[in-house]
């Protein structure tokens, strides 16, 4: 296969086509503009529908319907707009359909700015939309990983019937990489004899709905949720990890944050020290058994977001105690560098932290 | 004996939920006439609201979604762009439709979308305990309007059929209202002509119909019939709004 040029937001879109998604319904907002453009301008070619909805919740919502009716189908936006678009989220997970939500993620809160941030790791793991529902979050860091991991993400979806979120930074979704369109994995998906497409009075109507009055009964619906969720956690958790086990320090950070603390490592091993890195590739399910190479050598755990610190509360269940855990951030669309993150790790290593 | 009058398949066999003289069910009675006797029910997708018609998708006989609060017309448009060749209809409050969701059916009217839409207006929000709703007259009293609706403060109810007719993406506008045989007549008549010209492909249709709410009203099911003639018609004006014929 041939490797070609592309910016992080085409790429996403590139993605998408490959992998079947015929329908995005999406609404404006930067840093990820160039997804529905590419999008607005592709689909059409081959026999799919672009739709610009008039807000994010409208949208989601046409996602929703476009699920229902058995559609690939997929929409993307950026942190206030994801904020929006939580409420059909939430039904979406409730009603256990399939679809494929990206986020390219800007600094906040409130209209906040458009620089890269990863302020909305508690917004994509958490929920923000009601009730006991998860979905898959995939924090791809290069744009060859964004690729391959959108192509899966309309399997994965399929595969559980659940929704599925994409997060990068504004770095994913500006910058341009060589990418290569691989097939994803084979997966189980089961025929879509629950979508609403007319009975053609052959077959009991289909109902997608998330409302349960009985008690029980919506107890007994979360309760079978939860074990769908678990089955996911087992199944689906991915995560890099380098040099953990011979580590002085463990650094963690995922999307392109791993990559400046790739670099800041280097330096450190360049002086002799040793330094291992977690990098989740899902932030949910959070890869808790990436901490379990951790030695008694390691004097300490740093994460490193951009933000003031939310994945950190990850990685402090993870670490359960055993070792001190630390944090180094930039937020509001700042960059850490390289050197401000070796000099965190150097005084982990000497023990002033 | 010749049988002159049955259940229709267009509903499930099963009993509603709705309170005693509350005209949702006349409502459902009539689209499933329609879908019926139109021979569409296999073909037909329903998008149920948030209200008092919630469980709507348990009783029409086709396949239903349920959306959240005002935002049928927006799962609607998602379904419909799937599979264009399908009927696509949503069944909204006016709580749902006029209220939460009035930007998601203006844009469906905009686009004109090719769905139907059947938008019950009994001027208050039923299902959460009579509060005020857009469509509640002035000086009606709701439980948040508790001294009647007063126009400083709340503004004038929103005529909502006379608003979506206003935009060239809406095909076929309607009001109509259930308060009496003829008028129920009537009715069946406009749904059936808002079904049609979806199937011919023409644009998004809405029929309004005026409806009773005894229970959040306070009064008996006779006495709502008249307040409904008395007090609604006079501010929303039975007739056809636009329809093609009208348009050119
Ligand atoms: C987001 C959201 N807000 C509020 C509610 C609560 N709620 C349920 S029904 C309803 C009013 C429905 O009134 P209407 O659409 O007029 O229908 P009716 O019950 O009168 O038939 C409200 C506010 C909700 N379910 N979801
Ligand atoms: S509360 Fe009103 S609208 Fe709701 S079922 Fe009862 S009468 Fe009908």
């Amino acid at each position: 296969m041939t490797k070609v040029l592309m910016k992080g937001n085409e790429a996403i879109g590139a993605a998408a086509i490959k992998a079947g998604c015929n329908y995005f319904f999406g609404y404006p907002i930067t840093p990820q503009n160039e997804l529905p453009e590419y999008m607005a301008r592709e689909l059409p070619g081959v026999g799919g529908v672009f739709l610009q909805a008039e807000s994010e919740v409208a949208a989601i919502n046409m996602v929703y319907g476009a699920a229902g009716a058995g559609a690939r189908v997929m929409t993307s936006s950026s942190s206030p707009g994801i904020a929006l678009k939580q409420e059909g989220i939430s039904y979406i997970a409730g009603a256990e359909l399939p679809c494929v939500i990206v986020n390219i993620v800007r600094g906040g809160p409130g209209l906040g700015g458009i620089q890269p941030a990863q302020s909305d790791y508690y917004q994509s793991t958490r929920g923000g939309g009601n009730g006991d529902y998860r979905h898959l979050v995939y924090a791809p860091a290069t744009i060859q990983e964004t690729v391959d991991l959108v192509m899966e993400a309309f399997d994965v979806a399929e595969q559980y019937r659940n929704p599925v979120m994409v997060i990068g930074d504004g770095m994913i979704g500006q910058m341009m990489e060589p990418v290569e369109f691989k097939e994803p994995k084979k997966r189980p998906i089961a025929p879509k004899t629950w979508a609403t497409d007319g009975t053609k009075g052959k077959r009991k109507p289909n109902i997608i709905n998330s409302l349960f009055i009985d008690p029980q009964e919506l107890e007994d619906h979360v309760l079978r949720l939860e074990k769908k969720y678990d089955e996911i956690k087992k199944n689906e958790t991915r995560y890099e990890n380098y040099n953990v086990s011979d580590a002085d320090v463990v650094v963690v950070a995922y999307g392109t944050t791993s990559r400046i603390v790739k670099n800041a490592i280097a330096k450190c091993e360049e002086e002799g020290m040793k330094v291992g890195l977690i990098r989740p590739i899902t932030l949910w399910p959070f890869p808790d058994n990436a901490f379990e190479e951790i030695t008694d050598k390691t004097k300490g755990v740093l994460t490193v977001e951009m933000s003031t610190g939310q994945m950190i509360d990850d990685v402090k269940i993870a670490v359960n105690g055993k070792k001190p855990v630390h944090f180094y951030g930039r937020t509001g669309g700042m960059v850490p560098t390289p050197d401000a993150i070796v000099e965190e790790i150097k005084k982990i290593a000497r023990g002033e932290k | 004996m010749a049988k002159v009058f049955e259940r229709t398949n267009g509903l499930v066999d099963i009993p509603t939920h709705y309170c005693p003289g509350c005209t949702h069910g006349i409502i459902h009675r009539l689209v499933g006439e329609v879908l019926e006797e139109l021979d569409v029910l296999g073909e037909t997708i329903g998008v149920a609201p948030v209200g008092c018609s919630v469980f709507a998708y348990n009783y029409f006989n086709c396949d239903m979604h349920e959306a959240a609060h005002g935002r049928a017309p927006a799962v609607a448009t998602g379904i419909k762009r799937v599979h264009p060749d399908k009927v696509v209809f949503t069944y909204q409050g006016d709580g749902d439709l006029a209220s939460i969701g009035a930007a998601e059916i203006i844009h469906a009217a905009a686009r004109g979308e090719k769905i139907t839409t059947i938008f019950v207006n009994n001027a208050i929000y039923g299902m959460t305990g009579g509060q005020m709703a857009p469509t509640t007259l002035v000086g009606q009293k709701a439980t948040t309007s508790p001294f009647g609706r007063d126009v400083s403060h709340a503004g004038m109810p929103i005529k909502v059929s006379e608003m979506l007719a206003t935009l060239d993406g809406a095909k076929f506008v309607e009001r109509v209202s259930v308060h009496n045989a003829k008028e129920v007549r009537k009715a069946k008549k406009a749904i059936k002509k808002a079904f049609e010209l979806q199937l011919s492909g023409e644009g998004f249709g809405i029929v309004e119909v005026l409806s009773t709410c005894p229970t959040n009203w306070g009064v008996t099911p006779v006495e709502a019939l008249s307040w409904l003639e008395e007090n609604m018609i006079p501010y929303y004006p039975l007739g056809n709004i636009f329809s093609p014929k009208e348009a050119k």
